[in-house]
């Protein structure tokens, strides 16, 4: 799927209150977006939005040549503090269920685990990972079944420096592959080529 | 299709698995069922009379003991996020769940049922019908029942909640099967209340993931 991001004199409120109004973003293949704003100014808001889950006031969001519906099915990646992963369950079982779930291959999912180093954790609990751990568990059900736009919020801020560095790799490889990243971010994220700050 | 079984077994799996949701739920059911005889007295004749009754009452309440939770892990993990901007529609993933949390524990109920009504005195010639009642009633309680743990959804206490919602859903079952088996043990017809109650049922997983559904994006949006 082919798909790109055209957002158009959005409006947005949350809990009665009006975050932001004439909010306009293009976002074409192989480009990256910094989305910045204060603490509660609407950034989780707006991709949750993109992504279907909270209804806008007013304005279009589009995808392009793509249909919406499909392309928040099966077009769009959203990763945000909620990772959607079970304590309960081991981070392999999680990991093969989301696979599935997205519709991606086993193939995939075995370079994602490999890229992320995830071997020696597919037997843990997800209670039992660290912050940044579980986070790479969440990259690595991006990469499983690619799709071309990530929505990420603050995607980065769990990770060492280490891994910081291998996760800017992995969505620079995304990028250069012709996908589309809408990234809420507080530090600068280097890889993006465009920038939209949330102003109230 | 791969998708929809996965998501029926991990849904199987977290409802059986670490803290026995199905032990927790059976034991349950067992010492409700075991506090009957000792509140109203063990004269054998009574005790007969009110067991079938006093079976599939339990039985309802027991329905409620997994719905607090149903929806409300997803939505706190954002798996619900995930789960609602997916090929399947939402429709058919909470039909699933709904399903699942049946199959994992309203469908072993089922079979708890008559032994518990055998155990406090009914004829054993109950027990095909009272599984029959357990198994369709356990349906419409599962299915109805998650309206109730949707529409609750990020609510505090929202397991009292989701009791509070269901419990007038559970009234036409709990009234249709106990009708049916009441007509049995006394030799009168009893198809038409047992034919209510799968209608009841059909009805609610027909009708209820619909209603899941809008309450759950209500919850997200």
């Amino acid at each position: 799927m082919t798909l790109s991001l055209h957002i158009e004199d959005l409006a947005l409120s949350r809990g009665g209150r009006r975050l932001f109004s004439g909010l306009e973003l293009r976002l074409e293949s192989g480009q990256a977006c910094a989305l910045t704003g204060a603490n509660g100014s609407g950034k989780t808001s707006l991709l949750r939005a993109v992504a279907g889950l909270c209804a806008i006031d007013s304005g279009h969001i589009a995808f392009g040549a793509a249909e919406p519906a499909a392309a928040r099915s099966t077009g769009l990646h959203l990763l945000g503090h909620l990772d959607g992963l079970k304590v309960s369950r081991t981070a392999g079982e999680e990991l093969v269920f989301w696979t599935g779930w997205q519709g991606g291959t086993a193939s995939a999912m075995e370079a994602a685990v490999g890229r992320l180093d995830l071997q020696r954790l597919l037997d843990l609990e997800v209670r039992r990972l660290s912050a940044g751990q579980r986070r790479r568990l969440a990259l690595a059900r991006l990469l499983s079944s690619p799709r071309p736009l990530w929505l990420l919020d603050e995607p980065l801020s769990p990770l060492d420096a280490q891994w910081r560095a291998k996760a800017l790799e992995i969505m620079a490889g995304h990028l250069t592959g012709g996908g589309l990243i809408l990234a809420a971010v507080h530090d600068p994220l280097p890889l993006a080529t465009l920038a939209l700050e949330i102003l109230p | 299709m791969s998708a929809a079984l996965q998501l029926l077994r991990r849904e199987m799996a977290i409802a059986w698995g670490r803290g026995g949701g199905l032990m927790v739920t059976g034991g349950f059911f067992a010492g409700a069922t075991l506090l009957l005889p000792l509140a109203s007295g063990p004269e054998p004749e009574r005790l007969a009379q009110i067991a079938p009754g006093a079976a599939w009452t339990v039985l309802a309440l027991s329905a409620l003991l997994g719905l607090e939770r149903l929806f409300e892990r997803d939505y706190e993990d954002g798996a619900l996020d995930l789960m609602a901007h997916a090929a399947l529609p939402l429709e058919f993933t909470c039909a699933l769940k709904c399903l699942g949390h049946w199959l994992a524990t309203g469908a072993p109920l089922a079979l708890l049922a008559p032994l518990a009504a055998i155990a406090l005195g009914a004829s054993p010639v109950l027990a095909p019908l009272l599984f029959a009642c357990a198994l369709a009633g356990g349906l419409a309680f599962a299915f109805t029942g998650g309206i109730g743990a949707a529409l609750s959804l990020g609510a505090r206490r929202g397991g009292l909640l989701t009791a509070v919602i269901v419990l007038p859903l559970f009234v036409p079952p709990v009234i249709f099967g106990g009708g049916a088996l009441d007509a049995f043990t006394a030799g009168l017809p009893w198809r038409a209340g047992f034919a209510l109650l799968g209608a009841y049922a059909a009805a609610a997983v027909a009708l209820g993931p619909l209603a899941m559904a809008a309450a759950c994006r209500n919850a997200l949006s």
